[in-house]
């Protein structure tokens, strides 16, 4: 029987629907209201175009990666193992969580000001400030997941001998992994959310400064909407890459 | 003596789990402790395995008293307590890392061996049966080599035709490597067919309220009249009539 087969089968079919019905939207309403200033789906697409021809575009997108995940990783480097010892030590939690919990919910942007001093227009500042939005949830979510490994495995591992670090490294950590994916991932959104905003003031490249840029040099508002979609699509890239990642890792 | 138990009381906040529990077990032997859902008796291995301090008493073996977990007596969990993030290799290596690679090698291969699971070196637990890992896990504690088994309930999650492999497979390994065990488990037909005695548990707080010698050679009939006799003391002595 292929009773239902068609358009429900397809894991693309709905998705590109979706899309084509939002371009229509998009594109009817500017043609209705004849607005001026808002660009229609085709001047966008014409904008992307006219980017990719030139090597510009490539060399944003390349800085804006870099940034990201240089971000990304000082902020997994340093959060993990912090949330570990958070999680394992008693008194480690309670020195350490109220400055973690009075810090987390300083929006990163907010320490722009400081960033652009400390660092002026260079790849550090976005950097820093990315690291700043992806440590505290990876410190707090490791340090949940060490909490939530099952306790027999701590047993088990005591059982065998092992000391202390020697149970952090080869029971604590691979059991609270499968766990952390998932934040690994959500801080990932978060660190690319980050970048784009600081791109808009800290640094002169990327595609958070495109879009800035496109505003300031004549009012691009293709260009300016074109920055967003390539945002969004390689936002989406990323996050497919790394749900891929999380199902690979996940035999548990 | 083995392992001793002396006058060993447990209790958590204001309720009493065990009560004065006196137990003697000679190196070798194999000895159920078996009783009723929640009566403690997991407590107790707790404490022989050095897991949990008890409130009074004190637990030596081989003389000495028992402060924390050894790995030279090892605790056999359910099937989850295998590793899911090692292989079947892996798992059983885990406790090995003092040892050379070479003398690793060999020690794994003779495990896997033992408990019949060639051909899945390099299956993760997922990939296994609820048998194959609960022989994981005990090749995981025999490769150590202890003196000790410590097993709760260990087939208590498998399906009734594996159980009785089970322990056919366990007896088996009991046989060939030596070890002195405790196995506690609920289950009447379990302790009989596996224990040299079985030590029979009261409802909370427990105390000791007979211990059984099952004088029977392995392998043992089990529709044997002596058997049988044996299995319905044991009913009696819970407080069951053997009916259903």
């Amino acid at each position: 029987m292929k009773a239902g087969f068609g358009i429900r089968d397809s894991r693309f079919a709905l998705p590109v629907c979706t899309g084509i019905v939002l371009l229509l939207a998009w594109w009817l309403a500017v043609r209705m209201t004849g607005t001026k200033i808002f660009p229609s789906p085709v001047d966008v697409a014409r904008a992307i175009v006219s980017l990719s021809e030139k090597s510009l575009l490539w060399s944003y997108i390349r800085d804006s990666l870099v940034r990201v995940f240089a971000g990304y990783l000082a902020g997994v480097i340093v959060g993990m193992p912090i949330g570990m010892l958070v999680g394992w030590y008693a008194p480690v939690e309670r020195a350490v969580n109220p400055v973690v919990q009075m810090l987390r919910p300083i929006s990163p942007l907010a320490w722009m000001p400081l960033a652009v001093i400390w660092f002026g227009v260079s790849n550090a500042a976005p950097i820093f400030l990315i690291f700043l939005g992806t440590v505290f949830p990876i410190i707090v979510a490791t340090a949940n997941a060490v909490r939530n490994v099952p306790p027999m495995f701590l047993q088990a591992g005591r059982n065998f001998g092992l000391t202390t670090p020697a149970l952090l490294r080869r029971v604590v950590f691979p059991a609270m992994l499968p766990r952390m994916l998932a934040s690994l991932r959500i801080a990932f959104g978060v660190a690319w959310v980050v970048l784009v905003a600081s791109e808009m003031i800290a640094v002169d490249s990327g595609l958070g400064y495109l879009i800035i840029d496109a505003r300031n040099a004549g009012k691009r508002y293709d260009l300016v909407v074109a920055g967003m979609l390539l945002i969004g699509i390689i936002g989406l890239a990323l996050d497919t890459a790394f749900r891929r990642l999380e199902r690979a890792q996940a035999p548990m | 003596m083995k392992v001793e138990f002396h006058r060993v009381s447990q209790s958590f906040g204001s309720m009493r789990v065990l009560d004065s529990i006196d137990l003697s077990v000679r190196a070798g032997e194999f000895v159920c402790i078996l009783g009723p859902s929640g009566c403690g008796k997991s407590t107790l291995l707790n404490i022989v395995a050095g897991f949990i301090a008890p409130t009074e008493g004190e637990v030596s073996i081989d003389g000495v008293p028992v402060s924390g977990p050894d790995p030279r007596r090892i605790f056999v969990f359910q099937e989850r307590g295998v590793f899911p993030w090692l292989n079947v290799e892996q798992n059983i290596g885990f406790g090995l890392y003092r040892l050379r690679d070479g003398e690793k090698r060999d020690r794994i291969a003779r495990y896997v061996q033992l408990v019949g699971l060639q051909g899945f070196e390099h299956a993760y637990p997922s990939e296994l049966s609820g048998g194959m890992k609960q022989r994981l896990e005990v090749a995981r504690a025999l490769a150590v080599d202890p003196d000790v088994l410590y097993l709760d309930e260990p087939f208590g999650a498998l399906d009734s035709i594996t159980r009785l492999q089970m322990r056919r497979e366990l007896l088996r390994i009991w046989e060939a490597e030596k070890k002195t065990i405790l196995f506690v488990t609920h289950d009447i037909e379990e302790s009989v067919q596996l224990a040299d005695r079985v030590v029979v548990m009261s409802q909370r707080p427990a105390r000791i309220r007979r211990i059984i010698e099952i004088d029977i050679p392995h392998p043992r009939d089990l529709s044997a009249p002596r058997y049988i006799a044996l299995r319905d003391q044991l009913f009696a002595e819970i407080g069951l009539a053997h009916q259903v």
